[in-house]
Formats: structure tokens, sequence, C-alpha cells
């Protein structure tokens, strides 16, 4: 039995997306660019694709470039508005995913000065905080919608509008990456520049990914070539991969009520855990906005990385939302953001749309399972005298 | 085809036994080459030499530099024993010598050595006249003393061999010689070292090692497979045995006070090491251990350790400083996988303040409380074995 709870880390590709890719690789293997009949049907082919990720972003399809993940959509996004902004200074919150925070970070020694905003305990950062950290030279903004590690949604709409009305000009970029796919996204209404997100962790192939760069919006390519994608993403197209990106995004966008179900198996989840493991806790607030996907619960004074293994052991694979069991790793940026102790594990479950109810209870057993395995040998050796 | 000459060292002290190292040698040699294509081992006086096709050349060579008991190589050009061909073939030599490294324009040196005494040659006119060649071809000055470059020429009855390259190889003795150990392997940086340095004096080794599922991972295991077979690399080890520790680890863990479960999980692992010695024919145990890095590593409890087990351990780390280990793993290629992560077998049931000099009649009492020769049999009855 495999109950796989660990959606954020990757999802499953769907039957759907493998047939499209494979039907991609078998018959539409010439190049897009070729001006011969084969050419024209991977085109077309292409054309179709990018009209699916459009439509799940409610964007157009000319403001979509194509990419090869999350990471190099985030990159061009901000890295390609840095490369055109006439001052140097920039602002992300301090828990974005390390795509963009160590793009962010590599600026800074080619004269960027980079502010990074704190979350608040529950794990957001509030719009007052972030407009409070703009300066007037401020030239790029990058905040992402639902944080990877514990779930929270980011308020980038609110923060939209409030750029739009204090008249802000600077490149507003939004990692998406943990958040479409379940839940709608409308572009429009973000007040956003640019926009990424990622085939895998929308049951699309690895090695695929997207930018929505709004009409009017620049950036500059992050390298050059035969100039694909509208010459801001130079490399013959991944034809397969985005197609089954494509028909990935379709597919989500057929099932738009997903994120509801999947928030109702989440919270049955927690709720199932918090019964059976009194001492386990909330990360954040339940109360706090989150991703429909991510259970992310705190277990006081035991090793996260024994408990996936005992969890691994049951059938169940999830992921440490910090991997903070050695002595070598500290706690993740994320988790030291929000205040939470080294010697606390903390867990993420993350569901998808083909999680079932039997799931769900079989991994809140497992866990207290586990947690009673481990605690058994811990209880040795106190985690908080840890020299 | 290429000719690599293969030195070795120590060998020659061995007197009455000299015939088994130098066989011992050979077959590591062949050992280490197998599988190329084409390859030739053969065994001519105090030498070995294996000739290979060109495109092998530098696979050859990276392999015969991690053979033990062998103190350097030339990759040579082989031919005719005729004067024209030789100093032909020594400024060919020394041209790609200095192509590879400009510097050695410096200055030169012929060495030849004449084996074939009916050679119309001798030695040093052989030298000079293939010195001639060299420097009229390069230009270099030559340099008796103080040579940048030495181009060896050796003159054989049936081949002569040219070489300027003289690559180091490991020394020591080949591993076998010394007779057979199991090495006690874990994810560290300690471990695998210790297992090349016994390799180095001669010792042919089966590892093993202890895993703790689920408070060990797959991927810990993964990296002690990847640290065995990259010893197996340089034939330190042959096998690898995975023991299960779970269960006994915790049965010792509550059989004692707590600060005791370090030395209670040692003496284990050497009882185990022991059955395995008996099975695989092994004279001996080899540990990373080192006198004072951890607090099971006091004289008291290494010699605590010691006395669960009947064979003689050995620890060729003892004297070893961290960073005198760190940099001898960099250089043997272990420390970037022993820097990977993962959780190791023992780091979670180590207690907070494990006792420095742990009484042995207090271990002895924790341990009564078991059956604890069975526990060590069904560990050993159920270890894994991957052949590397």
């Amino acid at each position: 039995m495999i109950v796989y709870l660990d959606n954020a880390a990757s999802t499953p590709p769907l039957p759907e997306v493998l047939a499209a890719v494979a039907h991609a690789m078998t018959d539409l293997y010439a190049n897009p660019s070729s001006a011969h009949g084969l050419g024209a049907a991977a085109a077309r082919a292409l054309a179709q694709a990018r009209s699916e990720v459009a439509a799940l972003l409610r964007a157009q399809p000319s403001e979509i470039v194509f990419t090869c993940g999350g990471t190099e959509a985030n990159a061009l996004g901000l890295l390609g508005a840095a490369a055109l902004a006439r001052s140097r200074h920039m602002v992300v919150s301090a828990i974005e995913h390390p795509a963009v925070l160590r793009s962010a970070e590599s600026l800074v020694g080619k004269g960027w000065q980079l502010g990074k905003v704190a979350p608040a305990p529950d794990g957001r950062v509030s719009v007052e905080s972030v407009l409070a950290s703009l300066r007037p030279d401020t030239a790029v903004l990058a905040v992402m919608l639902a944080n990877n590690e514990i779930g929270t949604l980011q308020p980038v709409a609110e923060i939209g509008r409030a750029l739009r009305a204090a008249g802000r000009k600077l490149h507003f970029h939004v990692d998406a990456v943990q958040f479409a796919g379940l839940i709608p996204v409308d572009v429009e209404t973000l007040g956003a520049d640019s926009l990424a997100i990622s085939g895998h962790k929308l049951h699309g192939p690895k090695g695929t990914g997207a930018l929505w760069l709004r009409k009017g919006a620049r950036v500059a390519p992050l390298w050059d070539g035969g100039r694909q994608e509208g010459g801001l993403r130079s490399g013959t197209e991944n034809l397969p991969g985005w197609v089954g990106l494509g028909r990935a995004a379709g597919l989500c966008l057929q099932d738009p009520r997903a994120g509801v179900a999947v928030a109702v198996l989440r919270d049955q989840l927690e709720s199932l855990v918090m019964q059976a493991i009194p001492q386990a806790t909330f990360t954040v607030p339940a109360t706090t906005p989150r991703a429909p996907q991510i259970a992310s619960l705190r277990l006081p004074g035991l090793p996260a990385e024994p408990l996936l293994h005992a969890l691994e052991a049951r059938g169940v694979y999830a992921s440490a939302g910090a991997a903070c069991s050695t002595r070598t790793h500290g706690p993740s940026h994320v988790l030291a953001a929000i205040g939470v102790r080294e010697q606390d594990a903390v867990l993420r479950f993350s569901l998808s749309r083909l999680t079932s109810e039997s799931d769900v209870t079989a991994a809140a057993r497992a866990l207290r399972e586990a947690v009673d395995e481990i605690a058994d040998v811990v209880k040795v050796r106190p985690r908080g005298t840890r020299p | 085809m290429t000719t690599i000459l293969c030195r070795f060292g120590e060998l020659f002290l061995k007197g009455g036994n000299r015939h088994i190292f130098l066989q011992t040698l050979i077959n590591n040699v062949r050992a280490a080459v197998r599988g190329l294509p084409e390859v030739k081992v053969t065994a001519p006086h105090g030498r070995v030499v294996v000739c290979v096709p060109d495109q092998a050349r530098a696979e050859a060579c990276s392999r015969l530099e991690r053979v033990f008991g062998l103190v350097s190589i030339s990759p040579a050009a082989s031919l005719v024993p005729d004067i024209d061909a030789i100093c032909a073939a020594a400024v060919a030599e020394a041209q790609a010598a200095i192509e590879r490294n400009p510097e050695l324009r410096r200055s030169f040196k012929i060495e030849p050595h004449r084996s074939d005494k009916h050679f119309p040659l001798q030695s040093h006119e052989i030298a000079c006249r293939a010195g001639d060649a060299v420097s009229a071809a390069t230009g270099i000055p030559v340099d008796v003393h103080e040579p940048a470059l030495r181009v060896g020429i050796e003159v054989a009855t049936q081949a002569a061999h040219v070489f300027a390259e003289r690559r180091p190889a490991p020394g020591g003795l080949p591993a076998g010689v010394s007779g057979r150990a199991v090495l006690l392997l874990s994810g560290g940086i300690d471990s695998p070292v210790a297992g090349w340095l016994a390799a180095k004096r001669g010792l042919a080794q089966e590892a093993l090692t202890f895993h703790s599922p689920p408070f060990t991972g797959e991927k810990a295991k993964d990296k002690v497979i990847a640290l065995a077979r990259h010893l197996a690399r340089w034939q330190a080890v042959s096998t690898l045995w995975i023991a299960g520790f779970t269960d006994t680890q915790k049965r010792l863990r509550a059989a004692g006070r707590p600060e005791l479960a370090v030395v209670l999980y040692r003496r284990m692992m050497v009882r185990v090491a022991d059955l395995l010695c008996e099975r695989a024919h092994c004279g001996g145990i080899v540990t990373g251990e080192n006198l004072g890095q951890v607090a099971s590593q006091t004289l008291t409890n290494m010699r605590n350790i010691e006395v669960a087990g009947k064979h003689l351990i050995l620890r060729p780390l003892l004297t070893y400083d961290k960073v005198e280990t760190t940099a001898l793993a960099r250089r043997i290629g272990t420390y970037d996988i022993s820097a990977l992560p993962y959780e190791d077998c023992c780091s979670l049931f180590v207690p907070a303040h494990p006792a420095t000099a742990a009484r042995l009649s207090d271990v002895e009492r924790a341990e009564a409380t078991l059956d604890i020769a069975k526990e060590a049999a069904d560990i050993a009855e159920q270890a894994e074995r991957i052949v590397l």
C-alpha cells in the first residue's frame, strides 16, 4: 500500500498527461520552428498547450513563456526584471522558496540592495509590512502565493491593489508554484507583473514550467540563442513536456472544485491527528488562510527524519517541514522565521486531487504508531538538552 | 597499443615470501584492469607490464593508480630495440610531456637502463644518442643533476620502452597479502579512511555496517553502499554486509543506564563482526576508532569494547587528528560521500551524556539481562550480503 502525501514535493503525472507526452514524443518530433507540415503540427500542439496554460491562469496565450520548471520561471521573472530595472533595490518576503530567495540574494554582490519582509508568527507577511519595506527606488518585489513548507497564503492580491493605489511602478513577481492547480488563479485580480508555475506540482511532467508575463511588462531573457518563446527563452521547445503541462493545466480546469474537496480531506487529516496524538499542534493556526493541500504539523521534542522513516515503513510518504533531525541541519529558513524550535519535528503532509479519505485515515493511524515508536527511543536523550 | 610499466617497492624486501607477494600483486593488477578491451598483463622480471589499446590508456592508468603495492606507473612507448627507433620515441615522449606541462622545458635528462647486455650500445652511449636527438628537436638543455624532465629508456631483449611520465601509485602492500579482516563501516568520515589504510598494509576486507530502520532511512543505507563501492575501487573491500540493528539496539538501550548505551552497542557490533570473521575466514576487525574523539573512544571504553570479541581489533586512525583524517578522506575520494547529510545508524540512540569510563561489571550486568550470544547470532545470520 502506498499512501502518497508528498504532493507539495511532486505529484504523480495523470494518465492523460502521460498519453499526451507519449503522443508528442512519438508523432510530434519535428521542430516547431521548421517550415514543413510536421513542424506546423508541432507548432499547433505547442499553441494548444499555451492556450491551456493561459486558461488555467485566466491569461492570454501570448502572455505565457514556457520554461524548464518553476525555478527557471521564477528566475526569469525576478532576474529578468532586475536586468532591465533603472534602480537597484529589491524586496522579497523572507519565506520565499530558494528559487526566489537565492536568485534575489545573487544580486546583492552586483550592486543591489535587498530587503526581506519577515512574516508574522502565523506565517503570513502583512500588506503593511510589505509596503513599509518599499523604498522610492524599489524596482522589484516578489511575494509568493502559497508557502511550500507551511502552506500559508500570502495577501498577494491585496498587495497588488495597494501598489496600484499608491501608483507604484515596480515589477511585482509572484511565485504561484504551490498555488496553481487546485485553486483557480486569476492573474488579472492579482495586480502582478509576472507569475511562475511548475508542471510537476499539478500532475504534469517534471522539467516543465511557465512564466506568465503581463502584456506590457518586460523582462530580459536569461540567455540568448534561437529566440524561441518570444525571444525570452532560447532553446528548442520541450514539446512533449510542454504539451504534457498543457494537458495537466486543462485537467485542473475541468475540476474547479478540487481545492475545496482537498481542503476537506486536509482538515479531516488534521483533526484525526489531533485526536490521536495529544502533543501534536498546528505549525500555524488552523484559521490562517492556507493552501488546501498542505497540512503542516508540529510534534514537540521529536526528530523529524526518523518519524518519516517510521511512516514510510507503514506505507505513508510525507516530508519534513524542515530536515532538522541531524546535527548538520538547522531548521529551514521558513520555520526559523516563524519561531519553530530546532528540537521539534515539523511534518508536512501534502495532498492532491488523487488523495482519498482512506489515505487520510491510514496516514493518521500510521503517524500515531510512528510517534509511539520514535518517542519510545528518544526519551533516552531529551532533544532539548542536546549539546 | 600503450604499454604501462608498473613498479613495485617493498615487495623486494619480503625474502622467501616474495613470490607470494608478487603473485598477489599481479592478480590485483589483473583485477583492476579487468573489463578493459584487449588488455594484457605480463610480469617480466622486476615489474608488472600492462598493455592496452591507446584509447583505454587513461582509464587503465587511473585504475592502476589505485592498486596498493605499486609505487609508480609510466605509460610508455613500446618498440623494437633499435637505437634510431629509440631516439625517435624519446623525442616524441619528451615533446608530449612538455606539451602537458610547459614547465618541464627547463631541462632534461635521459635515464637509460639496459637489461639486454647484447644490445650494441652501452647505457651511456644510448643516453648520448637519445639526448642529442631530444636536444636537437626541442632545444631543451640537459641537466644531469636536477632535470625537470626525465626520459626513461629501458632496453630488454624483446622490446625497448621509452617514457617521460611517472605517475605516483599508492605504495603499500598488495591487498590480501596481510590476510583478511572485517571492516566496521559507517556513513561517517573515519571508517572508510580506516579501511583504506588497512588495505594499504595488505588487508583484504569485508565491510560490515549496521542499519536501524526506521531510525535510519534508505538514503543512509545507500550512502554506506556508495562508500563501500568506492573502497572496492581501491580493492580495499570486496563485500558489504548490512546488518539490521533496530530491535537489538532497543533492547540494549533498555537493559542498562542510558550512559552505558554506546558501549553496549559497540560491544554488540564487535560480537557480530566476530561471527562474520569466523564465517568469512577473517583474522581481525578494522574500525575507524580514534583515541579521545568521542566518549566511547577512551582507553577504558576501547578496552571494554575489545574484550567483547575474540579477534584482534585494528584501529588505523587511532592517533589521527580530525583534520588529518579529513584530508586523507578527500584525497581518496570518500569525503564527498561521507559528507551527505543522512542520519547515521546510532546518532539517535546516543545518550546526552555517555559514560567515558564505563565499569565493565556494570556493562556485563546490563548484558546479562539479555541472551547476548543469540542476539549477535541472529543479527549476523540475517545480515544482507552485497558483493561489490
